[in-house]
């Protein structure tokens, strides 16, 4: 079961743990995520999430344990895992226009970096129009808004065609209006371009809101007799109907029963599951033992 | 009625031409004292040689610098200047160069950090007047050593400060170049040093000071033309009407290249200090 999810899906994590020192932070995470999923993760503030992500992309090393992509063992940061973060996505003393050809231009050598330019410019250029950034190709990044800056970004992460896009709370610093605009807009490229994201959030409602799995990670849970700390697991695995693309769903009653449900399983330091009742039922969910 | 502030408070905000009358009352102060000093002291001595008049300092800025010397048929200002520029501007141009690349690489690599850092920090405080006739005794008294003493004396610093500039690049710009498909070599001469240069630069404005010391010091130890030769010349005579002038010349080389420099960064990096 194990080998044929690894075979058979994109991302693939077996056995993995990180510790600073004494402090477990991931206590054997095993995550298996399809081609084309929106896998959100969502979990108490200093859960470990952006943790989890950062060894994915290979920013920093798993104490123990594998990342698979494609079926093969993965390290440092490469092209197969794109990145959106936050903040510093994009780097400041180059023009819109150049942020996002970076990508291409990096294959070139510094003397034929004009040539690249020319070649891929219209590829650029087309991207940023999907982004619908392309009257401020010539601006540098301290110019645009928050959520201009964003829209740079993953257009910068999306040129360089990534087998998986990571998110890091990439809309956690915008004006709520803007950041529903941009869930909005990131659900459509989503759809159109049909890639696979792997999207961290401290927001709820924006982790169910966006994905078509919810991971819920979380150090709060009970196992026999240990009263001892330990790291945090996936206490849930949800599958989540597609979106459609309105944020009226926000408003129904599944939506907040959903919500209820999670914050229970994950959120509340006084509800403790026990290990044995996570609701993992999802079809790519597996535990190793 | 509008609330009356003081000019002088925290919230002081003088008119723009008060603001020029501030700017110009220490030099305009400065010079008055310095003529009615000297008056005061010519009157009593015509000889004396330590406050010449605006006039004497005048004629000789007039022999130095708009007559050819009779017996070489140099213009000795210009020639001090020429041979002045070139040896500071030697010995910073390749203590940027050295810098940038040393602090780039320590700063990035960390098996080069741990060959190269203690040995810097050692190098940096080694006191380079110091170790000047070491210079002479290995470089010769010709151009080498005052280049070399202009070098070895603003280097390591401009290096130090560089391998802090780079350190504070967050992991995420460096994690995402890689992404990118960056290699090692990318990461630090394509995405790193762009970001460093106007740091650079501003870096060389303040060594720039240092440089000076430098250059005069070597200047006047050793060697037959250069601004600080000329100021160490003719204190035997106590000529007071060229080391003045002198003095205002060098400050206002000084004033100028930081001028240019300041409007190198404004021009070529529109994206720094934002």
């Amino acid at each position: 079961m194990m080998n044929e999810l690894k075979t058979r899906n994109l991302l693939h994590l077996e056995d993995v743990y990180k510790s600073y020192g004494d402090k477990l932070v991931l206590d054997d995470i095993d995550l298996s995520v399809a081609a084309g999923e929106f896998c959100t993760v969502v979990g108490p503030s200093g859960c470990g999430k952006s943790t989890l992500l950062r060894i994915i992309i290979g920013q920093e090393r798993a104490t123990s344990g594998t990342v698979f992509i494609d079926g093969k063992e993965v390290g440092n940061p490469d092209p197969t895992r794109g990145i959106v973060y936050q903040r510093y996505s994009l780097f400041p003393h180059l023009t819109v226009l150049e942020n996002v050809l970076l990508g291409k231009e990096l294959a070139f050598s510094y003397l034929k970096r004009d040539m690249a330019h020319r070649q891929f410019r219209d590829e650029a250029m087309a991207m940023l129009e999907r982004v619908r950034l392309a009257d401020h190709v010539h601006k540098y990044p301290h110019e645009l808004s928050g959520g201009m800056q964003q829209r740079v970004a993953i257009a910068q992460t999306l040129i360089k065609r990534p087998k998986i896009v990571m998110m890091d709370e990439p809309f956690g610093a915008l004006d709520p209006g803007v950041r529903e605009d941009l869930q909005l807009f990131l659900l459509e490229l989503w759809e159109e371009i049909g890639m696979t994201v792997f999207f961290v959030t401290h927001d709820l409602e924006e982790g169910v809101f966006l994905g078509t799995r919810l991971i819920v990670l979380s150090q709060y849970y009970s196992t026999e007799g240990s009263k001892h700390k330990h790291g945090a697991k996936i206490v849930a695995d949800h599958s989540l109907p597609k979106n459609v693309l309105s944020t009226r769903v926000k408003r129904a009653q599944e939506f907040s029963a959903l919500l209820e449900e999670v914050r229970r399983e994950g959120f509340d330091p006084a509800h403790l599951q026990h290990i044995d009742a996570f609701n993992l039922k999802h079809k790519d969910s597996f535990a190793t033992r | 009625m509008s609330i009356k502030r003081s000019i002088w408070g925290l919230h002081g905000l003088a008119p723009i031409w008060l603001q020029r009358t501030f700017a110009l009352t220490p030099f305009v102060s400065l010079v008055l004292l310095y003529v009615i000093a000297s008056d005061y002291r010519l009157e009593i001595n015509p000889q004396d040689k330590l406050l010449p008049s605006l006039g004497q300092i005048s004629d000789s800025v007039e022999r130095l610098a708009f007559n050819p010397d009779p017996r070489t048929g140099d213009y000795i200002l210009l020639k001090d200047t020429l041979s002045s520029l070139s040896r500071l501007g030697i010995g910073i141009g390749l203590a940027s160069i050295t810098g940038l690349l040393l602090g780039l690489n320590i700063g990035l690599i960390p098996a080069t950090r741990h060959l190269l850092m203690p040995f810097m920090t050692f190098i940096s405080i080694v006191p380079p007047l110091a170790i000047l006739p070491i210079l002479f005794i290995t470089f010769g008294v010709d151009e080498l050593a005052k280049v070399m003493l202009i070098f070895i004396g603003t280097f390591p610093l401009i290096t130090r400060d560089i391998v802090l500039t780079v350190r504070t690049t967050p992991a995420e710009q460096i994690t995402k170049a890689l992404t990118l498909g960056a290699t090692t070599t990318q990461v630090i001469y394509r995405i790193v040093m762009p970001q460093v240069l106007p740091k650079l630069i501003d870096t060389v404005r303040l060594s720039l000071g240092a440089g000076w010391l430098f250059l005069i010091a070597s200047e006047a130890i050793a060697s037959t033309d250069g601004l600080g030769y000329r100021i160490f010349l003719v204190r035997r005579y106590l000529a007071m009407d060229v080391i003045i002038p002198y003095v205002l010349w060098i400050t206002f080389l000084g004033f100028v290249i930081d001028w240019l420099l300041q409007q190198l960064i404004a021009k070529r990096f529109p994206w720094y200090r934002r």
